[in-house]
């Protein structure tokens, strides 16, 4: 495997609190990782480190091949769409297609917008108002919106812990399909641990100053978060 | 009818404005600022006074006080906790200073009139060649950045993750949305540009499920407004505002009971 994300002593402090310190760690490419920790532990801070919207004070972030050619998708832990939000699930996914800047969409990226679609398990729910969709088929079409940019890391921010066990494990296994049969690379932020270790194979475990980072099969079976 | 001259000038400017109003509309309503749309009109209230007061055109008027004042508007308007608060304080100093104006200018309660609710009749050729370049500046300005400004609306979580730079967005639309508001008070007047900024696009949002969908419903739906409000107002010689209100609520009504019933 090859190294997508590679941090070295990375540290973060804001003017009177430093939030992260002495952080090392590497992302292959196609490794799921799971990003744990207890609440207010920085590890939302983190992911505004890697999507480029914090700067690191310490140590280094180094991407492969660089920050401006590795594309990053991520999917947001919050969304507000009210019942009445009127766009179909199509739409709504196709917002996140910039090839070009016209108002009508080429017959490739209707093309890409279809392949995503069937993909992630959407094609015939397609038509349905993102109002309307559930829970589960709300996270897919976050999910389908993210990776129509052609990410080479997606990154999900609590994407399940609004939904119930059975909708949970469906998304999961989603996304663990898009690993296996794209070689997508995740990094899956959770307080989740049975999911985690159940779909991921690393993980990086943030802590009050400290951090553990390894293979899954290496988290101790013990381990609670708050 | 079209003989005449100005009821010829009244189509032409009615039609670039409808368009450009169904267009710009939908982007309101999907951001949530039909509110901001309305205060944007009031202080266009104000501008137009002061345009009297200073003995330029009222448009002008407008046009200098909705640009200036959208973005301080958006930004004090931006947390929806204060929202109302903020739009309740300027809508009212913004009135107060219309009245002021209108009275120092010792202009009869006509002109107040036009300004608040309309005189799309009796408009002059140069004013249509000035509306259509507002209008064409407006579509060039949506058209520039379709894609970013129809994300940044239907999903402004989704496009800041993205890295879109949504404050830019955001300040581009409001400077959009200014301009707009004061070419549509042109004919429905600033007390009624809820009729043309923002009742087709609510049409649009009950009746499609695509952008593209939702505006053309929304322009299909102004333009058909001025239109028959043009020409009824014509044929009776009662007020055309009353007129395109009228039929807006009249299409509003039908697509809400259309999506009632689809929604079931």
């Amino acid at each position: 495997m090859t190294e997508l994300v590679n941090a070295q002593h990375l540290g973060l402090a804001f003017s009177n609190r430093q939030v992260l310190k002495d952080l090392s760690f590497t992302i292959e490419r196609g490794s799921m990782t799971s990003l744990i920790g207890p609440n207010g532990v920085g590890k939302t801070t983190l992911v505004r480190l890697l999507i480029g919207n914090l700067q690191p004070t310490e140590g280094q972030l180094r991407f492969t091949p660089d920050k401006q050619t590795l594309n990053i998708g991520y999917v947001p832990q919050f969304r507000n769409l009210e019942a009445e939000y009127p766009l179909s699930i199509r739409s709504f996914v196709s917002l996140n297609q910039f090839e070009s800047r016209l108002p009508w969409k080429s017959r490739k990226e209707r093309q890409a917008l279809d392949q995503i679609l069937e993909q992630t398990h959407l094609t015939s729910l397609q038509k349905t108002t993102m109002g309307n969709a559930s829970g589960g088929e709300k996270q897919k079409a976050y999910l389908a919106q993210a990776l129509i940019s052609k990410p080479d890391l997606l990154i999900l921010d609590e994407s399940t812990a609004s939904l119930d066990i059975e909708t949970k494990e469906e998304v999961m296994a989603l996304v663990a399909e898009l690993n296996r049969e794209h070689g997508l690379t995740v990094i899956f932020v959770t307080h989740d641990l049975e999911l985690a270790r159940k779909y991921t194979d690393q993980y990086l475990l943030l802590k009050r100053d400290q951090y553990e980072a390894g293979p899954m099969s290496q988290l101790d079976p013990n381990l609670e978060l708050d | 009818m079209l003989t005449f001259d100005f009821m010829r000038h009244a189509f032409a400017a009615s039609t670039f404005i409808a368009i450009t109003c169904g267009l710009i509309g939908v982007f309101v309503v999907a951001r949530n600022m039909s509110f901001l749309a309305h205060t944007l009109s009031e202080i266009g209230f104000a501008g137009a006074s002061f345009g009297v007061f200073m003995g330029i055109a009222p448009l002008n008027g407008m046009l200098i006080f909705t640009l200036l004042s959208s973005i301080t508007i958006g930004q004090m308007s931006a947390k929806e906790s204060r929202r109302e608060a903020s739009i309740s304080a300027i809508s009212s100093l913004f009135i107060g200073l219309g009245i002021l104006f209108l009275s120092l200018s010792n202009r009869n309660a006509s002109y107040a009139t036009n300004i608040l609710f309309g005189s799309i009749i009796g408009i002059s050729l140069a004013d249509v060649y000035q509306l259509v370049i507002l209008s064409g500046a407006i579509m060039i300005g949506l058209l520039v950045f379709y894609r970013y400004l129809v994300f940044d609306s239907y999903d402004p979580i989704g496009a800041q993750a993205q890295g879109l730079k949504t404050n830019l967005l955001s300040i581009y639309f409001l400077i959009l949305l200014a301009i707009s508001v004061s070419i549509a008070a042109q004919i429905v007047g600033s007390l009624l540009v809820f009729i043309l900024v923002t009742i087709p696009a609510f049409i649009a949002k009950y009746l499609a499920k695509s952008v593209p969908g939702m505006l053309a419903i929304s322009v299909a739906a102004a333009l058909l407004g001025v239109w028959l409000g043009l020409w009824l107002g014509y044929l009776t010689n009662w007020p055309v505002t009353f007129f395109i209100a009228t039929i807006e609520f009249g299409f509003y009504f039908i697509a809400l009971l259309y999506h009632r019933r689809i929604s079931r």
